[in-house]
């Protein structure tokens, strides 16, 4: 049976050696825990014997505020929750609306969908690797994964006017068609990042100081994996063998081809290990779908959901009135449910929304892969060491605007 | 692609190895079905919600062994007034599954499932912050999101989008 991991007490409590336990408070305002989030520790000398997640501190009710916004208004809304991989906020969402709508996506903008967020999640990686690297010690890292972000919130700009908040995918497809020359770009820097890869991995996977703070650091078996619910790299890199990308494909993943990186270990460094095979795989894909792009339209042909073309508005009367109706009164959606998960850098992302047959969406749920991911760190963290903690954070890759929302 | 009219019919999808599991075991929780937009949803008598979960996490040939999600909707002012919804994964089948359980609105409680799976630990304390649903034998039914002295319970239909002012 499944053990939970020991209650913390108030003040401290006697050890085997007869001394006290010592409840110590990191954070929310510490360097390491990646935002706002709040551990309380009880240590017996450096070892933890507890640790216990405050969360909420950046709760922003978005789940009650998308129950007042029509279903389009919504998609603005998802990109601040995981601020780190927008544009797989927006996809969840969108396939979970189109799930509800029964719509069909025409092939272009699914192999767009695809690129960007193979692209999301490779910029996510980068954040991840930097500061994972910059939390134990490894300072020049930070600056290379930044470097090849940079090229990447380029590409976001390019596509959406946006670097961080894009909200780039529509329900029905895509917001705009790409601009001339993004292919090429995304080309050249897709033929150039596996070496940059090399250059992470050349200052990290071998090099000894890096090994001695992950390897056999904040273990979680395959078993208390699945209890307590991990996902993501943090399941795979416990053994468990899940990609939903794989399993459940969606948006058009069963037409490309791709390794799903698992390793056994279940420590930082296997973790660590499977996210850096992911960059590799990630970039993969971005080469497929670039090669075989489609042409055709990127939006669905569903004049009652999707906006009609400017230069249609400005010629065709009826084009006008869905607009105007579209805008002012939104789009119904038939009564019903559907809960739609995707493969986000983190894990399973599961979009959970309950339609009552109006314009407004009765009830969203999001299903925050680091709010599940968080829940193994109590586990984890069992007897290490104190600055272990700050390890094991960084390998499970929280954002706490997606644990909070 | 239009979407087909859902399936209510027990014995149409008793191919679903979750609902199969179920009525071979106990087909009297079994309240209702419905197969719709390739999602399976079963509501389970309220009393039995442990046990049904526990029978689905330990089926030999397709074990519901992650839970994916638990949340909670409030169908304010109809009665009952709450659902409380589960999602279940099998990771070796791949196989999902979605559980609901009715609660009335007078004082909605149900026994916890953190003894099945030790990650409800966390989605229940939230369902509990925001929607004011009691789980039985939690080890630690604690406001999560809203500071511990906070009054009223933000998700439920019946509390204004703005808050209290």
């Amino acid at each position: 049976m499944m053990q939970f991991p020991p209650a913390i007490a108030e003040s401290g409590r006697e050890t085997i050696s007869g001394d006290r336990t010592l409840v110590l408070n990191m954070g929310p305002q510490h360097p390491s825990t990646h935002g706002v989030l709040r551990l309380v520790l009880e240590i017996d000398g450096e070892t933890i014997v507890g640790l216990k997640p405050e969360v909420g501190y950046l709760h922003t009710g978005i789940e009650k505020t998308c129950e007042a916004k029509f279903y389009q208004q919504v998609v603005p809304l998802t990109d601040r929750i995981d601020y780190l991989c927008p544009m797989t906020n927006n996809l969840a969402y969108c396939l979970a609306v189109e799930k509800l709508l029964g719509l069909e996506i025409p092939p272009r903008a699914q192999w767009m969908r695809v690129l960007m967020n193979e692209l999301t999640r490779i910029n996510s990686h980068l954040v991840w690797l930097g500061t994972h690297a910059m939390d134990l010690g490894a300072m020049t890292v930070f600056l290379y994964c930044f470097r090849e972000r940079e090229d990447i919130l380029r590409f976001f700009e390019m596509v959406s006017g946006q670097r961080m908040m894009t909200s780039y995918f529509r329900i029905g497809g895509l917001a705009l068609e790409p601009p001339l020359g993004f292919f090429e770009k995304v080309k050249k820097f897709a033929d150039r990042f596996p070496g940059n890869v090399d250059e992470y991995e050349g200052l990290l996977t071998g090099n000894p100081i890096f090994m001695m703070r992950t390897k056999g650091v904040a273990r979680l078996s395959a078993e208390d994996a699945i209890a307590f619910g991990a996902c993501g790299p943090t399941l795979r890199g416990s053994g468990i063998d899940i990609d939903l990308r794989r399993d459940a494909p969606y948006t058009g993943y069963e037409n490309f081809k791709f390794k799903v990186p698992v390793r056994t270990e279940g420590d930082v460094f296997a973790r660590y290990l499977c996210r850096v095979e992911e960059l590799r795989e990630s970039i993969g894909i971005v080469q497929q779908a670039l090669a075989g792009m489609p042409e055709g339209p990127i939006k669905a042909d569903a004049p009652k959901v999707v906006l009609p073309d400017r230069e249609k508005m400005k010629t065709q009367m009826e084009a006008l009135i869905y607009h105007f109706k579209i805008i002012t009164e939104g789009f119904t959606v038939p009564a019903g449910e559907v809960y739609q998960a995707i493969e986000s850098p983190r894990g399973e992302m599961g979009y959970y929304i309950v339609s009552d047959g109006t314009a407004k969406p009765y009830r969203v749920h999001m299903r925050g892969p680091s709010y599940a991911n968080l829940q193994t760190l109590g586990k984890m963290c069992e007897g290490q060491l104190i600055a272990d903690v700050v390890a094991a954070i960084g390998s499970i890759d929280v954002v706490l605007g997606d644990i909070d929302r | 692609m239009p979407l087909a009219p859902p399936i209510t019919d027990v014995e149409q999808l008793k191919s679903h190895p979750a609902l199969r599991r179920l009525v071979e075991w106990n087909s009297s929780i079994v309240q209702e079905v419905k197969f719709d937009r390739d999602e399976l949803t079963i509501w389970i008598a309220k009393e039995s919600i442990r046990d049904a979960s526990a029978i689905l996490r330990d089926s030999p040939d397709c074990p519901f062994n992650y839970l994916a999600d638990l949340t909670c909707v409030d169908w304010y002012p109809s009665e009952p007034r709450f659902e409380v919804v589960y999602h279940l994964l099998s990771i070796p089948t791949k196989e999902r599954v979605r559980l609901k359980v009715r609660l009335d609105g007078s004082s909605p409680a149900i026994e916890s499932v953190t003894s099945v799976w030790p990650s409800a630990n966390f989605y229940e304390r939230e369902v509990f912050d925001l929607f004011g649903v009691r789980f039985t034998g939690h080890p630690n039914l604690k406001r999560i999101m809203m500071p511990d002295d906070w009054e009223g319970h933000p998700l439920r239909k019946d509390y204004p989008v703005e808050g209290y002012r």
